[in-house]
């Protein structure tokens, strides 16, 4: 016994480029498995599907700025993607939204008219689709004022810097503080969510909150409405207090990307695909310009899985899976393959200004114009593996994700089916 | 120094395993997510504050700094969910064997991990004990007296042994050699679900053999009792070894989920039994009973002359199991029954976590951690519970009235054995 396992395809990384890629392919009803160190990104991101923000100022029409965009930056993903595959993997998306895991909940949002959405620190974020519980907080949407809503039990979201910094983008606002009682020092944004999934406690809240609001106010409480029926407690909440009622995204974790991983790994699972958690990468089996197995620790010993058809989307820096080590070498960690923009040895790594567009930012695993490993033949690249975006800076990472993923399922569908034609 | 200050000299690696991992936590808070203790208890303030947090402020020699780790039920999915692969719960169970070390044993912890001796003692008197376990003022006095809580999903004792029938059992003398791991539950309580993995084996092509074997020290290593533990699995490891040594072909294979984890993996990466050659050959040949399934499946030489099996089963993976990091092959061993509708349960633990819900002050924390699968299991309108590891089994039917077996009966069944 080796330990392997052979599947028509594995993918590597459970963030939304690899759930989107694994879960295409078990649809179009290939054997997949997906592989993961741990859960992704998604418990981080606000959970919205941001495709294009700001180039670099804010875009208004992200489907009407997609292909500008792309010939401006040949070497972006979405230069190799095009609008159409976009497109195509929302509207994928948002039928899975609709058959998923929380009855009722959906996303709202096209690639016509990106929503203005207010972060936790009340900035304004530019995003294609988002859930139905951040839709009323769109500055675009209606004239009545923002009462910004935080307990101090959540410690990471101040209502009064969020009303503050809204007030000041023209958006009338203002805080404020209800108590809610826990049981610890503090909570986090999903024992707060718990606790709204509860009618009982819910109803209690929202009568105390009742009393604080004016007319004409809509009420932008921190992204706790619910883990498990988000559609049902918004729907509550806004019937009780009489008034449009929307989420204000927090810092991890991440309740609406807790609901993002949901809807996706369950599109996996119920399409028959395999997910296994706690399986990093650890080596690989390559042969010439083919990588026909991976390997991760299981225990004792290593569990290999092979495959014709592999899909990198374990992220970029801050997963871990490019690494810039102390040496000032950068590796990309899976699977060893070369990396695009990296900076030459005589320029500098960073610059001094943070926020600025570092140079190391658009790093990414050397692709072709196909989104395939350069010099492999494989292994399809998806997600913030990919070089030439600044995903953060232009508002695109899960527009990159949703997109890239699906081209990648595709491409390995196209190719079985190519191969399997010409068996035949 | 390790993590806690507490392990061995010669056990080098695992300091460089834990510490070398706390490294990488970037405080991303997805273990908290991820935590069914804290979700439920605020005794338990997280695996993050537990471990990685609490971690800088431990210094080997002095005092424990934070005790709420005696909370942490070590069900592992810290370390599973982790993006960056610290070993969260890793270094919460050596900072627990610490705190334990430091604040003494209680005799309940001394004897709930003993499951060789409880096995021993009540298996000839089993009507007697099994009266016993179920008597509610013996219960309460129990509790009481020791800490065991009065309604502890308690087994009961089948009154003959697993290895009994093995010794009687003549096989079909040929075929592939495979050593079987049957652990405690099987041994004393549930020795039918062994008869069934002989019986699944040989039709297979196995020949099964069952060496002589004990505890493998896993309820010792959860309450924190790491030097009995390691003397346990050590002896298991010499116990299963020989029978493996002299062919590279020859696997071990086991049914119950936590204590195959033991061998594969927690031996060395919580015990920190470093450079034992038994042990690492062991580990290294172990495999969980529906994994092997999987991997004979995927070769072409596992048998699928399967009946129907027309039943509605959920099924639950246990944290243990999980813990394997080989996902869920029960699922697709159940695939292959025609017939069988089978709902995947999509809760973190069940909350027995082995001893843990037994411990008086810990079966509320148990109940409720468990309560979010409970409520699955209702909804899925499924019959039985079909789950790996059998304390697991024992809480879901404690909880739900609902019959948990293993996965490996739907494929008894399925094969009509």
């Amino acid at each position: 016994m080796r330990g392997e396992l052979h599947y028509d395809a594995v993918v590597i990384g459970a963030g939304t480029a690899g759930l989107v890629a694994g879960a295409r392919l078990a649809e179009a009803g290939a054997r997949v498995c997906v592989l993961a160190k741990g859960v992704g990104s998604t418990h981080l991101a606000p959970g919205t599907i941001d495709v294009l923000g700001h180039a670099p100022e804010r875009v208004s029409s992200p489907g009407g700025a997609l292909e500008e965009f792309a010939a401006a930056h040949p070497d972006h993903p979405y230069a190799a993607l095009g609008a159409e595959i976009v497109n195509d993997s929302l509207q994928w998306f948002l039928e899975r939204v609709a058959d998923g895991p929380l009855a009722g909940y959906r996303y709202v949002g096209s690639l016509e008219r990106n929503h203005v959405l207010p972060t936790a620190i009340g900035a304004l974020r530019p995003s294609a689709l988002v859930p139905e519980t951040m839709a009323a907080g769109d500055a675009q949407s209606g004239s009545d004022r923002v009462c910004v809503v935080g307990s101090r039990s959540l410690r990471d979201f101040h209502p009064a810097l969020c009303a503050a910094n809204l007030s000041h983008a023209g958006i009338a606002a203002r805080a404020v503080d209800i108590e809610i009682e826990v049981d610890r020092a503090d909570e986090n944004a999903l024992g707060l969510a718990r606790r709204f999934d509860d009618p009982d406690w819910r109803k209690g809240f929202a009568a105390r909150l009742a009393l604080k609001l004016q007319a004409d106010e809509r009420v932008g409480l921190p992204a706790v409405l619910g883990a498990r029926d988000p559609h049902g407690v918004l729907a509550d909440l806004e019937r009780r207090l009489g008034r449009r009622v929307f989420e204000i995204p927090t810092l991890p974790p991440s309740v609406p990307g807790m609901r993002l991983f949901e809807i996706l790994r369950s599109a996996l699972r119920r399409a028959g695909g395999r997910l296994v958690l706690g399986a990093e990468v650890v080596g690989h089996d390559r042969s010439g310009s083919r990588v026909s197995a991976v390997a991760t620790h299981a225990g004792g010993r290593d569990v290999h899985y092979a495959a014709p058809w592999f899909v990198l989307a374990a992220g970029g820096f801050a997963s871990g899976a490019i690494e810039l080590d102390s040496s000032w070498a950068t590796h990309e960690r899976v699977l060893g393959l070369p990396l695009r923009g990296v900076p030459d040895q005589t320029e500098p790594r960073f610059v001094a200004e943070y926020l600025a567009e570092q140079p190391m930012s658009r790093v990414g695993v050397a692709v072709d114009a196909e989104l395939r490993a350069e010099g492999v033949e494989n292994v399809l690249v998806a997600g913030a593996a990919l070089p030439g975006a600044v995903s953060w800076r232009e508002g695109s990472g899960e527009g990159i994700a949703l997109a890239s993923g699906s081209h990648a399922a595709n491409l390995v569908l196209a190719q079985a089916g190519a191969r399997t034609g010409a068996a035949a | 120094m390790t993590a806690g200050g507490n392990v061995s000299a010669g056990m080098t690696g695992i300091d460089e395993l834990l510490r070398g991992s706390l490294d990488h936590c970037v405080k991303c808070t997805i273990c908290e997510t991820q935590c069914p203790v804290s979700n439920v208890t605020p005794l338990f303030p997280g695996p993050k504050y537990a471990g990685p947090q609490a971690e800088r402020y431990r210094v080997g020699g002095e005092p424990s700094v934070e005790w709420s780790v005696d909370y942490c039920s070590g069900c592992g999915i810290c370390s599973m969910s982790c993006p960056q692969g610290v070993k969260i719960a890793e270094i919460n169970a050596q900072a627990r064997h610490k705190l334990k070390r430091e604040h003494g044993i209680p005799l309940r912890d001394r004897l709930i991990t003993r499951p060789t001796w409880l096995g021993r003692a009540g298996t000839p008197v089993a009507p007697l004990a099994n009266f016993t376990l179920g008597f509610k003022p013996l219960r309460v006095l129990g509790e009481k007296t020791l800490g065991v809580h009065r309604n502890g999903p308690a087994p009961k004792f089948a009154g003959r042994r697993f290895s009994r029938w093995a010794r009687g059992h003549s096989g079909p003398g040929t075929g592939r050699r495979i050593v079987y791991f049957h652990g405690c539950g099987t041994e004393y309580y549930e020795p039918w679900e062994g008869q069934k993995i002989v019986e699944i084996l040989e039709h297979n092509g196995f020949r099964v053999e069952v060496p002589k074997q004990d505890c493998c020290g896993l309820p010792l290593q959860s309450s924190g009792l790491f030097d009995d533990a390691r003397k346990v699995v050590l002896r298991l490891a010499r116990a299963l070894a020989p029978h493996v040594r002299d062919d590279p072909d020859t696997i071990i294979v086991g049914n119950a989920t936590s204590c195959t984890l033991m061998l594969k993996r927690e031996a060395r990466e919580i015990l920190g039994i470093e450079g034992d050659p038994d042990l690492k050959l062991v580990s290294e040949r172990t495999y969980d009973i529906c994994e092997l399934l999987l991997e004979l499946h995927d070769r072409g030489e596992l048998k699928t002359d399967f009946r129907p099996v027309d039943e509605h089963i959920a099924y639950h993976a246990p944290c243990q199991q999980q813990g394997h990091y080989i996902g869920k092959p029960a699922l697709e061993l159940f695939a292959l029954i025609p017939g069988l509708e089978v709902s995947e349960m999509n809760a973190r633990c069940c909350g027995i976590a082995g001893t843990y819900g037994l411990k008086a002050e810990k079966y509320d924390i148990a109940m409720a951690v468990g309560a979010d699968l409970f409520a699955q299991v209702e909804a899925s309108g499924a019959g039985e519970v079909a789950c790996d590891s059998e304390t697991c089994r024992w809480q879901i039917t404690h909880a739900t009235g609902h019959k948990s077996a293993h996965p490996i009966d739907y494929l008894h069944r399925a094969y009509g054995l």
